[in-house]
């Protein structure tokens, strides 16, 4: 065992075989250092940067540097931490990712970073640019909404006599990955198979085959750590009866969310105990009274209502918390950002196949909100403070967000209580 | 298995062959030159779509490129855009109906000295007005070949200093610098190299006799030189006239290097938008050939095989990155590595190489010809010698300018005639954006500071004094701006650019400068608030450290410089940070469904 080099890893030293990747090093000595578009020690993609680290003091990926003598390595520091969380949050922004609609939700591995990383929702304004789904192929449908462009597939899946199946094609922002369909039709199924499985997203999905595993058991839901959130700065005062006023609202929802507010069942009767209600679908209460020190908001914007609720909540609220997807990223009801409104509404309402018999008329009133021409995540259209993700968000989990705003408490979030969907 | 016959890095060429005839790579193209490479018809789509030049679509007879760089902006563009259209009758990006002609637009095609100007089917065309705009196009209508009637690009050389030290632009005997073959061996041009410490002219300024002695070191059958001629900086033109001026310089440069590093086949990977140089550069090869300077056994202290021959770019400005330029000569996506290898390791087909900048390599014979010593004596201590500049923009004198090493900035800007400088982009779009502030550093490698020392200023008056006699290298683009030019409007090109050249293949270079476009025009639309500058220093922080080349290292530091340099400039635009998105309108977001309405309500009347 000549060939052991000294290493530092945050200031930790140990020793390993020269050479050796630094990803994997690091993984033997119990220190994490996130990956995503890494999954071979042999010829690695370094596409997605995430597991940039410093070393002696420059960036570089950790996946395509192989150990030497005297390295000086930082893997957990606070600039870098961000750096990864910036660039999974670029990936959330730049691509349409609906993970309640997805078929690998809950064994993606780019939503496992984001738990990881406790991303509630990104620094970035949702791109919302229109991919193609990509049903062509035999065995195979092409999601580029979901592509993250890792560059696993074009690297990996060959023919047998050596051709590429999958393609980057185009350039900069434009890139897609591409399905070359007379390579894929000589796939076997187990090669395709093998495709799907290395997608680290819902990009690549076999016809027939999409759910692998019994959904429920996903490999995801019960791994990883739990995280603190962020905390905050004020705390607020309670009002003279010591309770804090909550309004709720819900925009271009389904109203599951508040449906899920109502599942901590008789745990209720203690929330009111702190808590009083002004605004809110719960109470009927249509018109604020007072100034809230917490609102609630499900939904995104899809009408000018929305929006004019949206802003009167921003008014009225001390603190607004977003929570659920559609209030967060637009959601289910934002996949109609990819179609024009002409398209939805003639559809709803003349095309459609349950329309009545000769209907024309697409309903206009001026006392009928307008839509707007895209569904905005309510950050676009006003400052939101926090974020509860989840579709719909775990009731006990939304209860304790708001309690420790309240309160000023710091807490943990479980790992299997973050969810997208 | 693989047929290792196939020689990939022909690609490009068979696909310019095509493309020359139709004006595009058609379907059938695409499957015949896929199966002739025994590649997927898919990659090789991807290789097509990489390069802006080739087209899937007919590009027209005569496809027009207009530039789009901002000195040509300032130059009168404009005008000349509405010329080409209105006498075309298509608007930019459309081909006309007979498909005779197709109106493009292109980054810089370095002929920043001599704008607005364009490439018609890759033939230059310069100094566009107007009526020279309807005279063009009446002569292509009426049949006229476009080699006949485009235009021989200015050299524009407006300073050399006095001859005994000027390096580059003075007169040159043709063959003199092979005489260096017989007097030295490869370890000794190489340690003269090491010691007139050249460095890199692209702009990277690595130590270029300490890269051929790491490429001599490794053992290989073969070994490549190639020489980077994909000028695509905006802003720099030196290598064009260079190639254009002292072709031979060049060729003798790579013959010598050659030598040294011990490769026995150099490359000159000239940009596409110098085609129009191809036709001489061969000649001048097979000239050099005749004479027994270039092929099988050529003469000198220790005979060697060397050849070159010239592969041509597609319009892809990452391709200026060695490891990108690499790929593409292997008729790839032109793709940076993973940086797991430098090229003197692992380059071209796997193999050692050196990739060396035009100006580099015209050095070389030019300074074994002077001697070591009378070299040393010009410029300053770290950087020896001269560079050559070129500059455009607002001044009196636009062109090329070879200056000593050590000049000052503020010298330097009075030599090329620039009144009432207002800011600089120094080393192009992705060098430094330079203010009144900066006019004391000198243009040259001494005092250098670190990146993490800058953007660590308290204020102007703080850097000022700091900065100061501080260092400025260039590889070779400056461009000047004055008092009434819009520095908001300059960043938005510059942004632009990068979210065109990116090549797409790492995220926080793809996605960050998309991103962070996005927030310029959210400033230029007057939505901006104070913490947009705030989210632009961070963002572009985190596009710098992860992404994987030098482009996105790059892309943010005249926005960052002139965020820095220009309070004013923002202090203007932002508002103070509210609670209310004030780029979110109401009214603006709904107009489609008013639209729609008033549509439908229309037809019942």
């Amino acid at each position: 065992m000549s060939n052991l080099v000294n290493i530092k890893i945050d200031g930790r030293p140990m020793q390993a075989e020269a050479g050796m990747n630094l990803v994997d090093v690091a993984k033997q000595n119990g220190i994490y250092i996130p990956t995503l578009c890494y999954f071979k020690e042999l010829n690695p993609l370094a596409t997605c940067r995430i597991c940039t680290v410093k070393i002696n003091g420059r960036e570089t990926t950790g996946c395509t540097v192989a150990v030497s003598e005297g390295m000086d390595i930082e893997v957990n520091t606070a600039e870098l931490l961000d750096n990864r969380k910036a660039i999974i949050e670029m990936l959330y922004a730049e691509g349409n990712h609906f993970c309640p609609s997805c078929e690998k939700s809950g064994n993606c591995d780019m939503q496992n970073l984001g738990y990881d990383m406790g991303i509630t929702v990104t620094r970035y304004p949702h791109v919302f640019s229109d991919k193609i789904v990509d049903f062509n192929p035999k065995r195979m449908i092409m999601e580029s909404n979901r592509c993250i462009l890792c560059k696993r597939c074009v690297e990996e899946v060959k023919t047998k006599d050596g051709k590429d199946v999958f393609s980057f094609v185009q350039r900069g922002v434009k890139t897609r990955v591409h399905i070359d369909y007379e390579q894929e039709a000589k796939l076997s199924e187990a090669e395709a198979l093998h495709a799907m499985n290395i997608c680290p997203v819902g990009a690549i999905l076999v016809k027939g085959m999409i759910q692998e595993q019994p959904f429920g058991e996903r490999k995801y839901d019960l791994l990883g750590k739990d995280i603190l959130p962020q905390v905050k700065e004020d705390l607020l005062r309670a009002t003279e009866d010591g309770k804090f006023i909550v309004a709720t609202t819900s925009l271009a929802g389904c109203f599951g969310c508040h449906m899920s507010l109502l599942d901590i069942d008789t745990d209720l009767l203690d929330v009111l105990e702190i808590v009083e209600f002004n605004k809110s679908p719960l109470t009927d209460i249509k018109k604020f009274s007072k100034q809230c020190h917490i609102g609630l908001v499900e939904g995104g914007c899809a009408n000018s209502e929305n929006v004019e609720v949206l802003r009167e909540f921003r008014k009225k609220c001390d603190i607004l918390v977003g929570f659920g997807e559609c209030a967060i990223m637009g959601g289910i009801p934002a996949m109609r950002n990819f179609v024009s409104l002409k398209e939805c509404l003639e559809e709803a309402y003349i095309n459609g196949v349950t329309t009545e018999v000769g209907a024309d008329v697409i309903p206009n009133h001026e006392d009928i909100p307008k839509l707007l021409n895209n569904v905005y995540p309510c950050n676009e259209v006003v400052k939101i403070d926090y974020y509860i993700p989840g579709c719909p968000p775990n009731a006990q989990h939304i209860w304790k967000v708001v309690k420790s705003i309240l309160l000023g408490e710091e807490f943990s979030i479980a790992h299997d209580e973050f969810k997208y969907d | 298995m693989l047929n290792n016959n196939i020689d990939r890095s022909k690609l490009m060429d068979v696909l310019w062959k095509v493309h020359r005839k139709k004006r595009h790579i058609g379907h059938d193209d695409i499957s015949k030159i896929a199966n002739q490479f025994e590649m997927s018809r898919m990659e090789l789509e991807g290789v097509v779509t990489f390069y802006h030049f080739y087209h899937r679509i007919p590009s027209g007879k005569c496809t027009i490129y207009l530039n789009d760089s901002i000195v040509s902006e300032l130059s009168g563009r404009k005008e000349v855009l509405e010329a080409f259209e209105d006498a075309l009758g298509i608007k930019l990006g459309q081909v006309t109906a007979d498909g005779r002609f197709g109106l493009f637009k292109t980054p810089c095609i370095g002929l920043s000295d001599q704008e607005p100007s364009c490439l018609i089917n890759l033939k230059p065309f310069t100094n566009l007005t107007p009526e020279k705009v309807y005279k063009i196009i009446d002569r292509l209508k009426e049949g006229d070949k476009i080699r006949e009637i485009c235009d021989e690009p200015e050299t524009n050389i407006r300073y050399t200093p006095e001859e005994d030290r000027t390096v580059f632009f003075k007169p040159y005997t043709r063959f003199s610098g092979l005489s260096n073959l017989h007097r030295y061996s490869p370890e000794e041009i190489i340690e003269l190299v090491r010691e007139s410490k050249l460095t890199g002219r692209g702009g990277a300024f690595f130590p270029t006799g300490l890269k051929w002695q790491f490429c001599r070191q490794n053992e290989a059958d073969i070994r490549y030189l190639i020489c980077n001629a994909d000028e695509g900086e905006p802003g720099t033109f030196k290598d064009r006239v260079l190639l254009q001026k002292y072709p031979e310089t060049l060729i003798e440069g790579m013959i010598l290097a050659g030598y040294a590093i011990g490769a026995s086949v150099g490359a000159i990977y000239l940009r596409a938008e110098y085609m129009y140089l191809k036709k001489r550069l061969e000649a001048l090869l097979q000239d050099y050939r005749n004479n027994g300077c270039l092929g099988k056994d050529i003469k000198a202290k220790q005979a060697f095989d060397f050849d070159i021959y010239i592969h041509m770019g597609a319009g892809a400005y990452v391709c200026g990155e060695e490891t990108a330029l690499i790929h593409s000569m292997e008729g790839k996506r032109g793709e940076p590595s993973t940086k797991e290898y430098f090229p003197v390791e692992k380059g071209f087909k796997g193999k050692p190489t050196v990739v060396n900048n035009v100006e580099t390599l015209c050095a070389v014979p030019r300074i074994l010809n002077m001697g070591l010593s009378k070299y040393l004596e010009l410029g300053t201590e770290l950087t020896p010698g001269t560079k050559l500049l070129s500059v455009s923009g607002d001044c009196e004198r636009p062109g090329l300018y070879e200056i000593e090493w050590g000049m000052k900035l503020r010298d330097f800007l009075k030599l090329v005639g620039a009144k009432n400088t207002k800011f600089a982009l120094f080393n192009g779009y992705a060098g430094e954006c330079l203010s009144p502030i900066d006019f004391d550093r000198d243009i040259s490698g001494e005092n250098m500071i670190g990146d993490h020392e800058l953007f660590q200023f308290k204020d102007r008056d703080h850097y000022s004094a700091r900065m100061s006699g501080v260092g400025l290298r260039a590889g070779g683009s400056v461009m000047i701006f004055n008092e009434e030019r819009d520095v908001l409007g300059t960043l938005k090109n510059v942004a632009d650019f990068f979210v065109h050249e990116s090549c797409g293949i790492c995220v926080p270079c793809r996605t960050g400068n998309f991103l962070l476009n996005k927030k310029i025009d959210r400033i230029k639309l007057g939505h901006g608030e104070e913490k947009d500058l705030q989210e632009i220093k961070e963002w572009s922080k985190i596009i710098k450290t992860t992404s994987r080349c030098g482009l996105g290292k790059a892309s943010s530091n005249a926005l960052n410089d002139a965020i820095f340099k220009f309070p004013e400039v923002f202090g203007t635009v932002l508002s103070e940070n509210t609670d209310f998105n004030k780029a979110f309108n109401l009214k603006d977001a709904t107009d489609h469904y008013d639209q729609i309405i008033n549509e439908m309500t229309a037809d019942y009347e």
